[in-house]
């Protein structure tokens, strides 16, 4: 167990009984009808932070006849548990199914709120929580102190086959991609037109890089794209930022990782080190990026060094 | 390549510290240089004996890694790095005091010390024939300032620094090939290559990698084992340069040397770690 996570506890104690912090903190979460029976609930389209409860992913639920699929479960047990009230109020049909596109901390870490509910993730991904959960919440209750509270990592229970599959009036069609992560799920529902893309799709975001195969993840891009030619989608929700009417997030998103990939390669064939690569200048078209001044320092300090290693050996094509 | 070029010009005994804004993305810091020019300015201007970091054990670190000799801090000794360390087993660091010998200086040593970390000395650089400037990683444990302390021939040391946040812990986890065990079938080997263009006329810069496990001493079990020299001789056995290296230089050591033009011949690279372990190279031209 983690002592930072006891402080938390213990200062969120004293505030109650100083009768200064009465209750929990409130993500004030809202659903937002994206398309028939789709419903969104975004984050903020910001960097993890402690004013925003670390809240920055969007989070959704579809109501079927044969009940409500959740997809994603945000930052906290706290999140989770709200979500849940949430959709409570906007519809009766019970929750069928929870799904987490990824491995990432935002998209499980309200599993607590859901232990009654089957959860689902690809095998990968569910590999990846249980690997790499603890070091997830260490970091979280970092970041975002008391709104953490009470959250241990809760995997999903059960692997996720890749499939097309009938939910009462909703055919959804799960299908594994990767290259934000080794696992990445996106959800096409193919009676809306409404795309869950997970990892794959930031929206006037920075993408995030952590566990990126960049050549993985333009191939899968090129993939979804393929994928949605068939299905009328209106609607992609990306995993962060704005819910876009179209695709311009999925065009966003891989115009950065081509630059991204192309600005590594000649940095590391001109020579330069790692803090100079974080250095480099970004194209004016990816400049109003949200979290763009923490995450593209990041993705150098995860990319770099491979690109590095191929230059010194003389193995980098230009 | 620093993200403010800066550069130092000495108008009578005053100098003024000239920024040149690398790029437009910078543009929100313009508003906090200005505000640091302002809050500090007569600190960046000119060398001077107040800390910039306010930091109460530095007056003691400084006498304990640079002895009773004079020092002050100096903005003409540059140290970039990045605002939080991602990574804390592998945070880039870059050294330039070329501002020094644009006045007449010249280096003779430089000193890293990383003020909180468990062991604080990093690395000392000798750069006997190469421009004074220097990139390398090291681990850092937690939040902190990153001094370099520059040696002019004069006697004088000249303070530069960076302060870098973390999260922390990265002098005491186990390195990616020790965890893995593949360190003991690339122990040693060296990669070097040169590239040209980078730095404008006919400098180079010199890229290297050593493959050493750099184990710090502080993870449980495993013994502190780390490359303590580095000399890169010419073919007359001149230094070109020496580095001496400390525990907390990251895993697989990869440094950026600067040359004031490119070797027309083969440098030899030399060195050893502390089990007595030799590492030899032929760094081609």
């Amino acid at each position: 167990m983690n002592p930072l996570r006891h402080l938390a506890g213990a200062t969120v104690l004293a505030l109650c009984s100083a009768g200064v912090f009465a209750q929990a903190p409130d993500y004030q979460l809202k659903a937002r009808a994206v398309a028939k029976d789709t419903w969104v609930i975004e984050g903020a389209n910001e960097d993890f932070s402690r004013q925003n409860g670390c809240n920055i992913i969007n989070t959704g639920f579809i109501v079927t006849s044969a009940g409500t699929l959740v997809i994603n479960t945000g930052p906290s047990r706290q999140y989770g548990e709200q979500q849940r009230r949430l959709i409570q109020r906007t519809t009766s049909q019970p929750v069928v199914a929870v799904f987490n596109l990824n491995l990432h901390p935002d998209y499980f870490f309200g599993n607590q709120a859901w232990v009654d509910v089957p959860s689902f993730a690809l095998p990968g991904s569910r590999r990846g929580m249980q690997a790499e959960g603890g070091a997830y919440a260490d970091n979280l209750y970092k970041l975002c102190g008391d709104w953490m509270l009470g959250t241990d990592s809760t995997p999903a229970a059960l692997p996720l086959e890749p499939a097309t599959r009938q939910w009462g009036d909703h055919q959804i069609v799960l299908k594994r991609l990767h290259g934000h992560t080794s696992d990445d799920l996106v959800l096409l529902d193919k009676s809306t037109g409404v795309v869950f893309a997970g990892g794959l799709v930031f929206a006037n975001r920075a993408p995030t890089t952590p566990h990126a195969d960049v050549a993985a993840w333009l191939d899968s891009l090129q993939r979804l794209e393929k994928e949605m030619a068939d299905l009328p989608a209106s609607v992609v929700v990306p995993s962060h930022g704005p819910v876009d009417q179209g695709r311009a997030g999925l065009a966003q998103t891989r115009r950065y990782i081509t630059w991204l990939d192309a600005a590594l390669r000649t940095a590391a064939l001109q020579g330069l080190d790692l803090v100079e690569a974080m250095q480099l200048p970004l194209p004016a078209e990816f400049r109003g990026f949200a979290a763009l001044e923490a995450e593209f320092p990041r993705s150098v300090v995860h990319l770099y060094p491979a690109y590095e290693k191929k230059a010194l050996a003389g193995d980098l094509q230009k | 390549m620093a993200k403010i070029a800066g550069a130092v010009r000495k108008t009578g005994d005053k100098y003024i510290v000239l920024f040149q804004l690398r790029s437009l993305r910078r543009l929100s810091e313009t508003a906090l240089l200005a505000l640091l020019l302002g809050a500090v300015g007569q600190a960046l201007a000119a060398p001077s004996s107040e800390d910039p970091f306010q930091s109460t054990q530095w007056p003691q670190l400084r006498q304990e890694f640079l002895g009773s000799g004079q020092a002050v801090f100096d903005a003409r000794v540059k140290v970039v790095g990045p605002r939080f360390a991602d990574d804390p087993m592998n945070v880039p660091v870059a050294v330039d005091a070329s501002a020094l010998v644009a006045d007449g200086l010249q280096v003779v040593r430089m000193v890293v010390v990383v003020e909180r970390n468990p062991i604080r000395k990093v690395l000392e650089f000798m750069p006997d024939g190469v421009l004074p400037r220097l990139a390398f990683r090291f681990k850092l444990e937690q939040a902190s300032p990153v001094r370099v302390a520059v040696l002019d021939d004069r006697g004088l040391w000249h303070i530069g620094g960076v302060q870098i946040d973390a999260s922390g812990g990265g002098c005491t986890v186990a390195g990616a090939t020790r965890a893995d065990g593949s360190w003991s079938r690339t122990l040693n080997n060296v990669q070097t290559r040169f590239f040209q263009d980078i730095l404008g006329g006919s400098a180079a810069r010199l890229r290297m990698r050593i493959m050493h496990p750099m184990d710090t001493g502080l993870v449980a079990g495993i013994p502190a084992f780390y490359i303590e020299h580095i000399t890169l001789s010419d073919p007359a056995g001149r230094s070109v340069l020496r580095l001496a290296l400390y525990e907390p230089v990251a895993e697989n050591p990869t440094f950026s040397f600067d040359f004031g033009s490119r070797p027309r011949t083969a440098l030899q690279l030399t060195g050893s770690d502390n089990n007595g372990n030799r590492v030899a190279a032929e760094v081609a031209p």
